[in-house]
């Protein structure tokens, strides 16, 4: 470093200081002081002191308030009670307190000194102790000999390198692997469709034009993740006029009379596509909206996802209800790096 | 005063004298006291902000242990059995029946609950507020910089810290919250989905992230929030706080109040303040109504919902991002390897990481791109006002409109219900402004600040417009202008203006590419400037008075009366 005052405050070399150039203005240094109301009037002084007073009262006021909503409103199970304690509780506490901040602040406003001080900065460290500090560390690395013994300093390299491994490999237990889970759901063969959250198990002839079912395959409710099962096998359930439906070669009959069944997973990162506008048979994912058409099998036609919602084939059992004819032919919900 | 002292031993004759000489002659601490009780600090409303974050942090704290001797982050199946009706019998999560009791039936427990939330909010709020004022005002400088990185570090620790707690009531709103987030994991190419099976202990939901969010909410991301703020203000105290110039004011003393009594005063005072506000709202303004929601269900959904609002802009980001292009074109791409095909989910990745990336890397390297550009090795402990530094000003404003859009994206949905406009255009219109906002935005606020400093220049120059009109005797009319005193011409006029740096050719007179990039640089910033007026100018602008038409004396006159 050429620059041997580097850093040092008060040196000329590396300071800002506007004002010292010839063409700027000088410093007129600080302005006079202004004394307050209370600084000359011995009135004013009383009255300061007594609002600081009156505010600390206050706060003990608050403290009672607190108190009071506490002990002497008995919470009942309506909420309106409960909001009325929350309310003495929560305004008690706001006075307990402002009462104290804005006392003391207005004490120190009015009745502290309000001099202003200058103070002198000092150089953050003298430059003689990082000269000190360069010549310690030179030495303990010498004597370390960490420079002249490469063995020595490549092998620790290596071993520093390696150790900390296992503190993430042992993370490793934090979870299952993936597996086949994601292209796995609940619905197979003769699955019922049945309502969410019920249960109960879904006619044909239930279906009207224009209605939508929330749909969970039959057996959900009782099944041992359930959770974990219910966000993947979630299904929506329309009724469109069977004309309207355009189903692709080799969906033809993944549909009854009519009637379609989708994911209810939003492909793009998974939130429930939970609206369905009847009008324009659109499917709306209310968190990023991402709009699907039904009429073009689920196309994204605006939004962030890029997949169409997968279609679960579905049909009619010997007894009329609706069932699934297998499971879906995709993962369902958001794109993964195996999902291929 | 130690050579007198050393003559003869100390010996107390006041009681506070009695009791610090016991403590100070078994831990020490009079050294403290000397540092600290009368140590300056300046003062300025802006300074504030970092003080409110502070304060919440200690409110997150003091109500935060309170809810953990109710809470039970446990997600284990049971049926509710407490005091609120709608919700008794359903089956739910202990963790969510637990965050029900805090509210129902532990007395003040919905209080305790809305002061952690509103705080949560506010510290939040507070970080950043506090880092656009130290961006805003250059006390990033040198020797501030690594304080400027520990800054940032505490931003995104705010947010974690946020985003953890948010999910721990384990409600229907914060269980879509954790979908999204598994969504967005699952896009990471390779390790995604492996990230997403480890942080859920399996399939999402699963029965474990309640728990782990809980330790991290409450004992890593806290303990590690603590570390940090120690250094902060280890630092802070290190170099002294920076101030804005003024008359009085150089790059080497503190101008301010002394610790003792006043500064602490009102420092100490404030953290009542503040808590009392958040009480204040926190009684009146429900948050968080976990008990409309629900329990967490991957089905349900209600249309109009919000994240808390830290996280709005990257929620923004996720829906901005169209999905798809034309009719044959989408985001997500199918990559063949020889051992099959892998999906990449650009429509995900993009919006969820590259602004996130754009915004922190910016945040992080600023004080060394500033440096760069300007060549300044200086230490400054004088503050810039914004509008004398208009390049880096407009540069901050872009920033803040680049996140004000994925802000306001996150509310697309509500803006579209709220003004009975279609949602789709309100997309495109955001999608417009994301990109072109953050450009307009500095053009804009780099000619408001440059307007503004020529406004300081006439104002230094030609005094305050008084609003008084006069007519002369030779019917011309004029206002009357009162020249500024001292101190302010001075506030006015206490600023550098640094003028682009042209690349010098070395010894064999080439320029070398970086030099020349620099140059460039430079131009873009310096090349619009305003100077701060000098006495020579302002002693000019007396004198073209006097050479101006007739008429100019009685002006004169009139002006100094």
């Amino acid at each position: 470093m050429a620059d041997s005052s580097h850093g040092a405050p008060g040196s000329s070399v590396t300071v800002a200081t506007p004002g010292r150039a010839l063409d700027e203005f000088e410093n007129p240094g600080l302005p006079p002081h202004r004394p307050r109301l209370a600084d000359r009037d011995p009135r004013a002084e009383k009255r300061a002191e007594r609002q600081v007073a009156l505010l600390f009262f206050i706060s003990v006021l608050g403290t009672l308030l607190f108190f009071a909503g506490y002990f002497l409103v008995p919470l009942d199970e309506t909420i309106a009670r409960l909001r009325l304690q929350n309310l003495m509780l929560g305004l008690g506490t706001a006075f307990a307190m402002l009462g104290i901040g804005v006392g003391i602040v207005h004490w120190a406003k009015t009745l502290m000194p309000d001099h202003e001080v200058t103070e002198q900065r000092h150089e953050i460290r003298p430059e003689q102790d990082r000269r000190d500090a360069e010549k310690i560390v030179n030495d303990i690395l010498d004597e370390s000999g960490i420079k002249r013994r490469p063995l020595i300093r490549n092998t620790l390299l290596g071993a520093a390198l390696l150790a900390p491994l296992p503190a993430i490999v042992i993370f490793r237990d934090l979870g299952p692997l993936p597996g086949n889970v994601l292209r796995q759901t609940m619905w197979d063969t003769g699955v019922r469709l049945t309502r969410d959250p019920s249960g109960t198990p879904i006619r044909a002839s239930d279906v009207t034009i224009g209605s939508a079912f929330h749909v969970i395959p039959e057996g959900l409710n009782e099944a041992e993740h359930k959770l974990e099962e219910k966000a993947k096998a979630v299904v929506l359930l329309m009724r469109l006029d069977p004309e309207e439906l355009n189903p692709s070669p080799g969906r033809e009959n993944w549909a009854y009379d009519g009637i379609v069944a989708y994911s209810k997973i939003c492909t793009h990162v998974g939130c429930p596509v939970a609206l369905y506008e009847q009008q324009t048979h659109h499917l709306l994912c209310p968190c990023h909206q991402s709009t699907f058409d039904l009429e073009q099998e689920c196309k994204v036609i605006f939004g962030p996802a890029a997949r169409p919602l997968p279609q679960l084939p579905i049909e009619v059992d010997d007894e009329g209800y609706l069932v699934a004819s297998s499971d879906f032919q995709e993962p369902v919900g958001p794109s993964f790096w195996e999902r291929g | 005063m130690s050579s007198s002292t050393a003559a003869q031993p100390y010996a107390p004759k006041t009681r506070t004298g009695k009791v610090t000489d016991y403590v100070d002659s078994r831990v020490g601490g009079s050294g403290i006291v000397k540092e600290f009780g009368r140590k300056i600090f300046p003062d300025h409303w802006t300074f504030m902000f970092g003080e409110v974050a502070l304060y919440t942090f200690v409110i997150l704290l003091l109500t935060g242990t309170f809810l953990t001797f109710f809470y039970d982050p446990s997600m284990a199946e049971t049926h509710y059995e407490g005091s609120y009706l709608p919700l008794r019998g359903v089956e739910m999560s202990v963790a969510y029946a637990s965050s029900l009791d805090i509210s129902f039936d532990v007395r003040g427990g919905l209080l305790m609950r809305q002061i952690h939330h509103w705080s949560a909010l506010l510290f939040v709020a507070s970080v950043a507020v506090h880092m656009l004022r130290v961006f805003f005002t250059g006390a990033f400088r040198r020797p501030r910089e690594f304080n400027w990185v520990v800054g940032c570090t505490l931003l995104i620790l705010s947010l974690a810290a946020g985003f953890t707690g948010y999910s721990l009531p384990d409600d229907l709103l914060s269980g879509n919250g954790l979908r999204i987030i598994d969504g967005v994991m699952k896009a990471i190419p390779v390790v995604g989905t492996y990230l997403s099976f480890f942080l859920f202990g399996g399939e999402f939901p699963g029965t474990m992230i309640i728990g782990r969010l809980y330790v991290l909410h409450i004992l890593l991301i806290p303990a590690v929030i603590l570390l940090l703020i120690g250094i902060h203000l280890f630092m802070v105290v290190l170099h002294k706080h920076s101030q804005f110039p003024g008359p009085g004011r150089t790059n080497t003393n503190v101008v301010g109040y002394p610790v003792g009594p006043v500064y602490a005063a009102k420092a100490g005072g404030f953290f009542f303040i503040v808590f009392g506000v958040l009480a204040a709202i926190s009684a009146a303004f429900t948050i968080n109504p976990i008990w409309n929601y629900g329990p967490y269900d991957p089905s349900p959904v209600s249309a109009g919902t919000q994240p808390d609002w830290y996280i709005g802009w990257v929620d923004g980001a996720l829906r901005l991002m169209p999905g798809t292009l034309g009719d044959n074109f989408d985001f997500e791409f199918l990559l063949p390897f020889p051992w099959g095909v892998n999906t990449l989910s650009l429509n995900v990745l993009i919006p969820a990481l590259v602004p996130a990336m754009i915004v922190f890397t910016a945040m992080f390297a600023w004080p060394w791109v500033e440096a760069w550009v300007t060549k300044d090795k200086r230490e400054h402990h004088l503050l810039d006002r914004p509008r004398n530094a208009p390049t880096r000003t407009a540069i901050g404003v872009a920033g803040v409109t680049f996140y004000c859009v994925m802000w306001a994206a996150a509310s697309s949905d509500l803006i579209a219900t709220h003004f009975m406009v279609s949602l789709n255009d309100v997309t495109y219109w955001l999608r417009f402004l994301v990109i072109f906002g953050p450009i307009l935005a500095f053009m804009a606020s780099r000619r408001i600040s440059l307007a503004l400093q020529r406004k300081d220049r006439e104002i230094a120059l030609h005094g305050r417009e008084t609003g008084r009109i006069v007519r002369l005797p030779h019917g011309e009319f004029i206002e009357v202008h009162e020249p500024v005193d001292d101190y302010k011409r001075y506030k006015l006029t206490a600023f550098e203006s640094p003028e682009v740096t042209v690349p010098k050719p070395d010894e064999n007179g080439k320029i070398s590419l970086l030099d020349k990039a620099h140059g460039r640089v430079s131009r873009f910033f310096f090349e619009d400037r305003v100077a701060p007026v000098t006495p020579k100018e302002l002693e000019a602008s007396h004198g073209d008075h006097h050479g101006e038409v007739a008429g100019a004396k009685d002006r004169e006159s009139i002006a100094s009366h």
